[in-house]
């Protein structure tokens, strides 16, 4: 395709676009147009404007951090709580306290059948419906002032660590890619769709 | 400016009578104090005259570290509807990261045919879009869910609502170049912060009117929006809207990320929490006369506030000056646009006895804003988020102006 169709081609497709959201249109004709893809080794590979590249697999494991409930994501390691109580006290004790009721930051432990009472208490025991989310959080933010410094073992083991202040695994249970998701939740069930409007919708 | 705000004097403002009583005995203020000298000369950025002062609103004496904390835009110091830059409200998760343009990239990957990686200056030569749109944290307003708080100014209490002109990439059309794939449901979307602030988004969200946006009020986005890149979900709750937006990914279920399931999810009397409560509702603030300020007298008085809906535009906007008993409809001042704030004016004579006022605003889709008493039926008082209850402010027959929620 030569330089003056593909100008062409940008210039209709932003056209197109500008007459109200024909994304759609745009889309079908990048992917429609073959002959784009011969080039496709050395033009950039978004197929109707021609920006963007092809992300390097190495790239796309330094970002691709989520952990799903159903273990999609978790990292290869092992943890007990007996192993994590160490990495608790070095790195999560003063923001969350020696057992996890203490604060200043978070309160981690107790609460549970707080949730229906007029000083509802919302833990990782009471009120986390997933353990793979305490995982995912721990790797993704914490701790605090320094996230992204604890290896998979030591996130294993602070989640199994947590998980066992909470009397949802035993001390010495390994927590891993296995077993976690595996672990059911106190408040698994304790999550409804949004029903809004729910206060009376008066049509004029 | 100067004239108008001496309406409503600040409580606590030292000069406050002494500008009464001179305006009481002389009838005209002094004259200006003009110019005798040339002034300053041409700048490259501006910046407002230092005889303004207002400021973002944040406790300092909390445990929360600062870089976690919220700041709140003086809704009270603001004009028509678009908050300055500098004012609009913070939240953040783990601090403002400084973030270097040439090297910030947006990654689009998962569920698609062509996992892709934009540069911020190749997003920029996409096609475009400007709307104007209002931005509320589902946590703004959240101390009065107990019916009623402590806090008297409408800063304090509703000043995590602001609203800017954002300028951006359809993000239908990059997940579309992306070639995303019919069963992909959900997008996850992830900073670039300390704390990778993560959500997932519905794919209808995602393909509807979502923006990747760089701009806001014409220049690229301040550091605290997310500079260089965040997404923009109109009248979705503020937290949804990703900052310093690095990764997209496409996937068939919702990651169930911590904020998406411990922290922004709104917990019922029942004990049960809604989960995925992604709308603003309807809601209106008188912003002047408010909580802090006091009437000199009797008189007349314009109230005016702001009145926005995440789910569409606002259709009316009324205004009650004896508790309820009565209401009556504002003007609105146009332009009157979809999920954005919207300015109403409501021309008031007071007649120095004790009064209650309040707006309440109606949207197009024809849903009322309620009074607070008739949400804590519904939700209890535990829901922390979400609240677009009626605000009240008690005028008192000094012309002090307190939070009137409480009753």
């Amino acid at each position: 395709m030569g330089t003056a169709v593909k100008l062409l081609l940008i210039v209709w497709s932003a056209h197109a676009f500008a007459e109200g959201y024909g994304v759609s249109a745009v889309a079908r004709l990048g992917s429609g147009g073959g002959s784009l893809s011969g080039e496709r080794h050395f033009l950039a590979q978004s197929p109707t404007f021609a920006v963007g590249h092809t992300p390097t697999p190495e790239h796309l494991k330094a970002i691709d951090i989520e952990v799903t409930p159903d273990g999609g994501g978790l990292a290869p390691g092992a943890g007990t709580a007996a192993e994590g109580k160490d990495v608790y006290t070095r790195r999560c004790e003063t923001c969350h306290g020696p057992t996890g009721k203490e604060g200043p930051q978070d309160i981690l432990v107790g609460g549970r059948g707080s949730l229906n009472t007029d000083s509802p208490l919302k833990t990782v025991g009471s009120y986390w419906p997933y353990a793979t989310t305490l995982w995912d959080y721990i790797r993704r933010a914490m701790p605090f002032d320094h996230p992204g410094t604890l290896t998979a073992d030591e996130i294993y083991g602070v989640t199994a660590y947590v998980l066992f202040m909470n009397g949802i695994v035993g001390e010495r249970d390994v927590v891993d890619q296995t077993t976690l998701p595996r672990i059911r939740m106190p408040n698994r069930d304790g999550f409804v769709a949004d029903p809004r409007p729910d206060v009376p919708v008066r049509k004029k | 400016m100067q004239r108008s705000r001496r309406w409503f004097l600040r409580a606590g403002a030292l000069w406050s009578s002494a500008i009464v009583a001179c305006r009481g005995k002389t009838g005209t203020p002094p004259p200006a104090a003009e110019p005798k000298a040339i002034g300053a000369a041409v700048s490259p950025y501006g910046s407002r005259s230092r005889f303004e002062n207002a400021g973002r609103y944040f406790n300092q004496n909390t445990k929360v570290p600062l870089e976690e904390a919220a700041s709140r835009t003086p809704l009270h110091d603001t004009y028509g509807i678009i908050t300055p830059s500098s004012l609009h409200f913070e939240r953040h998760h783990s601090g403002v990261p400084e973030i270097d343009p040439a090297t910030h990239t947006l990654t689009i990957h998962g569920l698609v045919d062509r996992p892709l990686v934009f540069t911020v200056d190749e997003l920029k030569r996409l096609p475009s879009i400007s709307r104007i749109h209002f931005l509320e944290c589902s946590g703004n307003s959240g101390g009065e869910w107990r019916g009623g708080s402590t806090e008297s100014d409408v800063q304090r209490i509703h000043g995590l609502t602001s609203c800017s002109e954002w300028t951006g990439v359809p993000l239908a059309l990059l997940l579309r170049e992306c070639g995303i794939q019919p069963k992909a449901t959900w997008i996850l979307a992830e900073g670039a912060d300390a704390s990778k602030h993560a959500r997932s988004i519905p794919i209808g969200k995602a393909m509807g009117d979502a923006m990747v946006a760089y701009g806001q009020n014409g220049e690229p986005l301040r550091p605290e929006q997310g500079y260089p890149l965040r997404l923009f979900l109109p009248g979705w709750e503020g937290n949804t809207n990703v900052k310093w937006l690095r990764r997209l990914k496409a996937l068939d279920r919702p990651a169930m990320t911590r904020e998406e399931t411990s922290k922004y999810t709104d917990l019922m009397a029942d004990g049960r929490a809604r989960q995925f409560t992604f709308d603003m509702e309807p809601k209106s603030l008188i912003t002047r006369p408010s909580g802090g300020d006091t009437l000199p007298g009797p008189g007349f008085y314009e109230v005016t506030g702001l009145a926005w809906s995440g789910r569409g535009t606002i259709a009316k906007v009324d205004v009650t000056t004896d508790g309820g008993a009565t209401w009556k409809a504002a003007d609105l001042q146009s332009p009157v646009l979809p999920r954005a704030h919207t300015r109403f004016r409501f021309a008031w004579r007071w007649d120095g006895h004790d009064a209650l006022i309040a707006s309440r605003c109606t949207d197009d889709t024809g849903y009322t804003q309620p009074p607070l008493p008739e949400l804590i039926e519904v939700r209890g008082m535990n829901s922390q988020y979400h609240n677009n209850g009626i605000q009240v402010w008690k005028v008192a027959s000094s012309g002090t102006i307190t939070n009137g929620n409480r009753g």
